[in-house]
């Protein structure tokens, strides 16, 4: 008998290399206790919590609490159905109301995940004859997207405008067209040009996808995401985000002005055979989304925080992803999976958490300390991160 | 030249600049493994391909390409199917 696992052995390799070297395993933390948005217990230690998605710190706002509970109280603990069926509370309307709000858009879709809302509305939108044009750092929910349709799939070099449109220039004229672009790409907290893209694809008969998973709430006016703060939030065909970010829970969405959106209902897969999110999400949802309306303040404070961040890790001397802040997440280029691990640790024994990112979710191979910031980082908490960087940095030979 | 005899002295042109470990090209080489090349090296490899025959080939034809030679084919069919 062939052991299927046997594919898997290189991995098991690596990983009980890196073990062996006595270092905590990096993908198997626990949080014992979690006290606020950014703070946390983990083996038995008070920890600033910097790699988390929760920019706007939703999710102990009383509000959204109180909303999750009263629907726990009123609704029961889920649904047991899909959407189509008995799976369609009161609160998944609300939700999606708040959504079309939020966004001021005609049409909102709910999913149970931000992952299926890519994979849901890719792979039925582009079919067989259909081309889709993606950038080659797309989020894995993209690419699984391409990977479940029949669509023919043409990646173009990451942010790479020219080399989008000459994609576009020689598909097949006739032939439906789609551009997956993200607002911010969650690896290294870069931006794209949405401005330049979305024109390009406009102009060559592309529709155009854009993911806002990592920009909701924070960036833009409103914060409706990289399109809005770009002026060309009109021209995007369809935005998928996501509750599991700055909303604060769990959950997908996609919102759009297609008159037709709706009838995805009926044929999206990942949307009909999955049971719908309990009603005590979409209560916390549909609060947390109202109340990102009214965030400036936060929303600047925020920004303070990226910038101060990052001009501080720079100032150390660590290599980070962008030349300037561009979103709230700052990645810190490690030399390699060794060092990143290392380094992780010691911030970790120094009371801050960070995400490790490797290949295949880091391009071109690398290993990230990724840094997400919360719009509740104190200015304190700031210099306290910075303070523990400089520790760990010198005790693993980062920086000098 | 024939045509096809053409494509392949082009595609061993293009692979050169990629071609770190010196490997000695023929129709049988392939390009993951013998050429051991990553996501993004293929990505710039069939970007400068595509520029040069000004054809697509998406990643469902890049799945079906295996080695050099089938890669001549491929291109042979496409620019056929364009011209």
């Amino acid at each position: 008998m062939t052991d299927l696992f046997s594919k898997f052995d290189p991995l098991i390799e690596q990983r009980e290399a890196l073990l062996e070297t006595g270092v905590t395993d990096p993908f198997n933390l626990v949080m014992e206790k979690v006290e606020s948005p950014t703070v946390a217990i983990c083996n038995g230690k008070r920890t600033i919590l910097l790699g988390t998605y929760n920019y706007m710190g939703m999710t102990f706002d009383p509000d959204v609490v109180a909303a999750g509970k009263q629907a726990l109280d009123e609704f029961g603990s889920g649904t047991t159905g899909s959407r189509v069926l008995n799976g369609t509370y009161a609160g998944h309307r609300a939700v999606e109301q708040a959504l079309k709000d939020f966004y001021a858009m005609d049409h909102a879709m709910v999913f149970s995940t931000g992952y299926q809302a890519n994979l849901g509305v890719i792979s039925t939108i582009a079919g067989k004859e259909d081309y889709i044009v993606l950038d080659i750092d797309s989020h894995a929910s993209i690419y699984d997207g391409c990977a479940m349709g029949n669509a023919q799939i043409v990646p173009f070099r990451h942010n790479d405008i020219e080399a989008l449109e000459k994609r576009l220039k020689r598909i097949p004229e006739g032939a439906g067209k789609l551009v997956v672009l993200e607002g911010v790409y969650s690896m290294m907290g870069d931006v794209a040009p949405l401005k330049e893209m979305v024109a390009v694809s406009r102009a060559n008969g592309a529709m155009v996808l854009v993911d806002e998973a990592h920009s909701m709430g924070f960036i833009g006016e409103h914060g409706r995401g990289v399109a809005e703060a770009q002026g060309v939030i009109d021209e995007v065909d369809f935005i998928i985000g996501t509750f599991s970010k700055s909303v604060g829970t769990v959950g997908g969405f996609c919102v759009s002005n297609h008159p037709k959106l709706e009838i995805l209902r009926l044929v999206c897969r990942p949307y009909v055979f999955t049971a719908s999110l309990p009603p005590s999400v979409v209560a916390t949802a549909a609060t947390s989304i109202r109340k990102l309306m009214d965030s400036a303040d936060k929303r600047a404070h925020l920004w303070e925080n990226s910038k101060r961040l990052h001009a501080g890790l720079r100032q150390l001397g660590f290599t980070l992803g962008t030349d300037e802040p561009q979103s709230a997440i700052i990645a810190v280029i490690m030399p390699d999976l060794e060092k990143g691990a290392a380094m992780w640790e010691a911030l970790l024994n120094e009371g801050l958490y960070v995400n490790l990112a490797r290949p295949p979710a880091t391009p071109a191979g690398m290993t990230l300390l990724r840094c997400s910031l919360c719009a509740l980082h104190t200015d304190d908490q700031v210099g306290e991160i910075l303070g523990m960087f400089a520790a760990a940095g010198r005790a693993t030979g980062c920086i000098s | 030249m024939s045509d096809r005899a053409e494509t392949y002295a082009k595609i061993v042109e293009l692979i050169e600049p990629f071609n770190k470990k010196g490997v000695a090209i023929t129709e049988a080489t392939r390009f993951a493994q013998d050429l051991e090349w990553d996501s993004l090296t293929v990505l710039d490899f069939v970007a400068n391909v595509e520029d040069e025959f000004d054809v697509i080939i998406s990643m469902n034809m890049q799945a079906e390409i295996e080695t050099v030679g089938q890669l001549v084919d491929a291109l042979q069919r496409l620019t056929a199917a364009r011209d």
